[in-house]
């Protein structure tokens, strides 16, 4: 008896394991169809002329050499370029969601969250291990953010643009302090960007007239243009039953990029002043109620994307608006063009996302060509600001766009932020960068989070914390 | 017994004897490959600087004792330590209490409790549950704006949202919860079996001498249970030194509020993630040397038991 | 045994006592199964739905909910796959062999069994984590990183395992069975295969059952071990949620993809509940 049920119940794990794996089999062409089926005419017609066409022309010509591996590994930590690469290069086919393909060439999506430095610990297994790896296993592109680039461009791991064939000419359109973040301290180009980060206070219009009586920018400009007055604002806001961010950690990043010191001094850790300026603000807001404490990208900070979160604004670049404040949901506040931007107190940059080639890459000819159209074409680019309203890495289309009346953003509500944000791309200053950023800035920001929660009583406990998980990250520091 | 055997051994027996070396090459086999020599790298490893810094490989460089030392004059393993233990008691005061009381009523003859088998089925499933599921699971259901604020918040409970992951408290009080619930229900199934292995002959003179159901539980099944409690006990320690699952999932790794969820293993997680295999070395020896004195006293009651 | 009446007048009432059991049982059930309840409800429900508060019946959005979450990011259909192989095959090498071990102290007088037998029962409960970082060292120099064959093999050498398979050898495995096999002329590894392995099976079976959650259910290792998506099992993909963007789910694909991982051993147990707790407490029983 008892025999018979375990063989059951072995003989049912199997069949559901099996049903499972073949549902998923069966169900994925499916769901991929639907964007497939409307994009095709579009996207497949060029590529399968160029496959046609290929080797009857010059196989040298600009599809990847056909000698090249037909495996194109892309590490990164989430969708962002992957979603580009589906909208904007030609050619390129989704097969699944982790897999798509370029002409013959299989294209895998590395994909591991950035959380906890997770990203960069699995790239570094993987850059360490490319020597030994086979061809179709090595890294052929890899993603960096400007928190950590030096990390990987002061090394041999990451390719210098030049060697791919790339030249200086073809990238002059591209704002500077872009190259600076992935300029290695010998002066060499090792990556390269299709975006830019000037960042931007994005404010719920609705909000906005029922608090200050209009949304026009320029007013509520006048209404944040320093720290005080944000304050101010946010006592009305509060009033009225708003919060004036979703976070504290919202205005994290206007106050580091405003920082004069680099967080690191040959291997002295140290903390500016305007950090310390930015945890006595957060408490004082948290404190009075003015906002929440909870930690970005989780489902409460969220909730202000929809009206019944309740919350002013966000402060971002491009990208936060386009990518992340859930534009294609019904009901979201983006999805009605319910924000606006503006300067707000200080200007800053936040993120972006630079694509480096790794060393020993076994298609260098494709890599340079998804460097080359995705930064560096200004047909491609327009097309992302047209489409994603991302702000791209070149300067002509910035500007052509930024004077074009017929560009509205429909999420801003039609407003063209292009003016504020080519202004703050001049502004962006990258002396700072260290190979610790990321791990250092997390590690504040948990530390310096429980002080304003009031876990910690003073601003020394919270700061003594942060060097305990500091050197518990890197043990090469010192305080 | 064996001496009759080895006596009487002929050729025969001693070539079957032989047999018991052959069955026991799979399990030394791997053993050796997969616990013995891991042991013996993580030991000599723990003696050298050994880690990365960026992509640069630093060391490893010979250092003698000085991560040993380093771990044990830094607060933090103490203070990790200290979470530990009182996440782990937090748990298990209730579970053992619980256990004990839900024991004695299943195996109490004069209470003749109906659906047994439902409950104890009810609360032994919790032990099967993924606890890296169970935690994602918790960490929705208590979120700020998640079901259990939903459900206080139209009881008329609180008037906002109370923020679980805020408070040490709180955090480690979820944490200890999830520790009771997924653990009381074997412990009560342990204790149960213990108590039904009880001479009932001790109860009917007890009853005869007029003795309540308290001076009962207290005078003779206490005491006899003594061993399985103890046996309860320090696996239950040795399993909570290992507690890594639940707070880092609930916290992500971080240990949040105030790195007062981060426990041990957790500590040497993060070495392994970020390859500081110097200080990690250190660590896993200190956690060998600590959960090897606590196996010896389970081993001994082990094998005591093996005599009986 | 006897009923009321044999109470004495100064304790509590029988009819007292009985209704306060029942009321913490009562309350204690409650307490195991209401998180898998609200876990069952909202995986029915709609992101939209669950912002609007927690209802006590369930919504029509359960298989929205799975095809969102089948076509995302996360390839929890190859998830489940990964883990049923580990978890099957680490039960069945777990089993036999720690059966294997069992039956060679149980049933062999050879030179030094005593002190093996000593041997396994010292290291059975030293945690694998104190051994962690020499394991990843060596899996990497044998080339088994980010492969599911490391969660497999070491389950041969179980200690808990043959320790309960020994017990149960010892008081329901006659020699003299295996004597009169040998004199039928059947050899020893036939004997152990044919003869012992169906006579066990009842404790195989729970071991087994064991063993497969152990391993369902497993985190440490395979988080350090398992890098690429398409390799990964389920609780490392769940624990990847935790840290998730989570802009790209909404909550009902987090309900739903914790409920899948956690149903499949619910389902197992109500099914084999009797024979699982039961042989919890076999392993106590026999002290």
């Amino acid at each position: 008896m008892r025999k018979k049920i375990l063989g059951v119940l072995l003989s049912t794990t199997m069949v559901a394991g099996m049903l499972s794996a073949c549902g998923s089999a069966a169900e994925a062409p499916a769901a991929t169809e639907t964007p497939a089926a409307t994009e095709a005419p579009a996207a497949e017609a060029p590529a399968a002329d160029a496959a046609a066409e290929a080797p009857a022309a010059d196989a040298a010509a600009e599809t990847p050499a056909a000698d090249e591996g037909k495996v194109l590994n892309i590490s990164a930590w989430n969708e962002e370029f992957k979603s580009r690469l589906t909208d904007h290069y030609p050619g390129y086919e989704v097969v699944d969601g982790t897999t798509g393909k370029i002409g013959d060439v299989t294209v895998n999506w590395l994909i591991t969250p950035n959380e906890e430095n997770a990203y960069q610990n699995r790239l570094d297994e993987l850059l360490l291990a490319q020597d030994s790896a086979a061809a179709d296993d090595k890294v052929d592109l890899f993603l960096v953010e400007a928190d950590y680039a030096v990390k990987y461009t002061d090394t041999d791991y990451t390719m210098p643009i030049k060697d791919l064939g790339i030249t200086d000419d073809e990238l002059k359109d591209q704002y500077t302090y872009t190259q600076d973040v992935v300029t290695d301290s010998n002066g060499v180009l090792k990556g390269t960007s299709w975006q830019g980060c000037p960042g931007v206070m994005i404010y719920n219009r609705e909000i906005a007239k029922e608090v200050f009586g209009t949304d026009e920018p320029a007013e509520i400009q006048a209404k944040f243009s320093d720290w005080d007055k944000f304050f101010e604002s946010a006592g009305e806001l509060d009033k009225a039953g708003y919060d004036v961010i979703s976070s504290t950690a919202d205005t994290f990043r206007v106050y580091q990029n405003n920082a004069k010191l680099p967080w690191v001094n040959g291997t002295q850790i140290q903390v500016d002043d305007n950090l310390k300026k930015w945890v006595e603000d957060s408490k004082k807001l948290a404190d009075a109620g003015y906002c929440n404490t909870w930690g970005q990208w989780g489902e409460d900070w969220n909730k202000g994307f929809y009206p019944e979160g309740k919350v002013f604004a966000y402060f971002g670049p491009a990208w936060l608006i386009d990518f992340c404040m859930a534009a294609d949901v019904d009901g979201s506040v983006a999805h009605d063009g319910g924000w606006a931007a503006t300067e707000g107190p200080q200007g800053f940059y936040w993120g972006g996302t630079w694509i480096c080639a790794a060393a020993g890459t076994d298609n260098p000819s494709l890599v340079a060509d998804i460097m080359r159209k995705m930064t560096m074409d200004p047909a491609v680019m327009k097309d992302i600001v047209l489409k994603d309203n991302d702000f791209v890495n070149n300067r002509p289309v910035m500007e052509e766009l930024a004077n074009d009346p017929s560009y509205q953003n429909a999420v801003l509500g039609g407003q063209n932020p292009l003016k504020m944000f080519c202004a703050g791309a001049d502004n962006i200053d990258m002396a700072n960068l260290t190979a610790y950023d990321q791990g250092l800035l997390g590690d504040f920001q948990t530390a310096m989070g429980d002080y304003i929660n009031g876990n910690y009583a003073t601003y020394d406990e919270a700061l003594e914390q942060f060097y305990t998980l500091a050197l518990q990250r890197y043990p090469e520091l010192t305080r | 017994m064996d001496k009759n055997k080895s006596t009487k051994a002929n050729h025969n027996v001693v070539k079957f004897n032989r047999w018991g070396y052959i069955f026991l090459i799979p399990f030394f086999v791997t053993y050796i490959i997969f616990s013995l020599i891991p042991l013996f790298s993580t030991i000599y490893n723990s003696f050298f600087e050994n880690y990365r810094s960026g992509l640069k490989q630093i060391g490893p460089n010979f250092v003698g004792g000085a991560n040993y030392v380093n771990l044990l004059t830094t607060p933090e393993i103490w203070k990790y330590l200290g979470n530990t233990l009182i996440m782990w008691v937090g748990g298990f005061i209730p579970q053992i209490v619980i256990a004990l009381l839900l024991a004695y009523w299943f195996s109490d003859p004069s209470l003749r409790l109906k659906g047994q088998r439902f409950f104890k089925t009810v609360i032994y499933m919790p032990n099967l549950i993924m606890a890296s599921a169970f935690s994602m699971l918790f960490f929705a259901l208590f979120s700020d704006s998640g079901p259990v604020n939903q459900i206080l918040l139209s009881l008329g409970a609180i008037k906002e949202p109370f923020k679980f992951f805020q408070f040490v408290g709180a955090s480690r009080i979820l944490v200890m919860l999830m520790n009771f619930l997924m653990w009381f229900g074997n412990t009560t199934i342990l204790l149960m079996a213990g108590m039904l292995g009880i001479d009932s002959s001790l109860y009917e003179a007890a009853q005869v001498d007029g003795a309540t159901a308290s001076q009962v539980f207290f005078k003779i099944t206490m005491p006899i249970l003594r061993p399985i409690f103890i046996y309860v006990l320090i696996t239950s320690l040795i399993g909570g030194l290992q507690m890594f699952d639940v707070p880092q999932i609930l916290t992500n790794g971080r240990g949040n509020p105030m790195d007062a969820l981060t426990t041990v293993i957790m500590l040497l997680n993060r070495y392994l993630t970020s390859k500081d295999v110097g200080r990690g070395g250190a660590l896993s020896v200190f956690l060998f040397v600590v959960t090897g004195i606590l196996s010896l006293v389970v081993f001994r009651i082990n094998s005591s038991k093996e005599k009986n | 045994m006897n009923n009321e009446t044999t109470m004495k007048p100064h304790g509590v009432p029988i009819g007292v006592r009985r209704t306060i059991a029942y009321i913490t049982l009562i309350f204690f059930s409650f307490l195991c199964l209401i998180w898998f309840y609200i876990l069952l409800i909202n995986s029915t429900r709609s992101h939209s739905e669950m912002t609007l508060g927690f209802t006590v019946l369930p919504s029509t959005h359960l298989l929205d909910n799975w095809s969102s979450l089948i076509n995302g990011t996360i390839p929890i259909a190859r998830g489940f796959l990964n883990s049923i192989i580990v978890s099957v095959c680490t039960a069945v090498l777990c089993t036999y062999f720690s059966a294997m071990t069992a039956y060679a102290i149980n049933t062999y007088q050879f030179k030094g069994r005593a002190a093996i037998a000593t041997f396994i029962l010292a290291i059975m409960m030293i945690p694998g984590q104190v051994t962690a970082l020499g394991f990843l060292r060596l899996i990497v120099r044998l080339g088994m990183d980010d492969s599911i064959v490391p969660l497999i093999i070491p389950a041969i050498a179980s200690p808990v395992t043959y320790f309960y398979l020994k017990q149960y050898m010892e008081s329901n495995l006659p020699l003299s069975l295996v004597e009169a096999a040998r004199i039928d002329g059947s050899g020893e590894f036939r004997t152990f295969n044919t003869i012992i392995m169906p006579l066990i099976k009842p404790a195989i079976s729970v071991q087994m059952i064991f063993a497969f959650v152990g391993s369902w259910n497993n985190y440490f290792t395979p988080a350090l071990i398992l890098h690429t998506d398409t390799k990964k099992t389920l609780p490392v993909m769940i624990a990847q949620l935790r840290g998730a963007d989570w802009l790209r789910f909404d909550m009902g694909q987090i309900y739903i993809m914790i409920a899948a991982s956690i149903f499949p051993v619910i389902v197992i147990y109500l099914l084999l509940s009797r024979y699982i707790v039961g042989g919890v407490s076999a392993g106590a029983v026999k002290g």
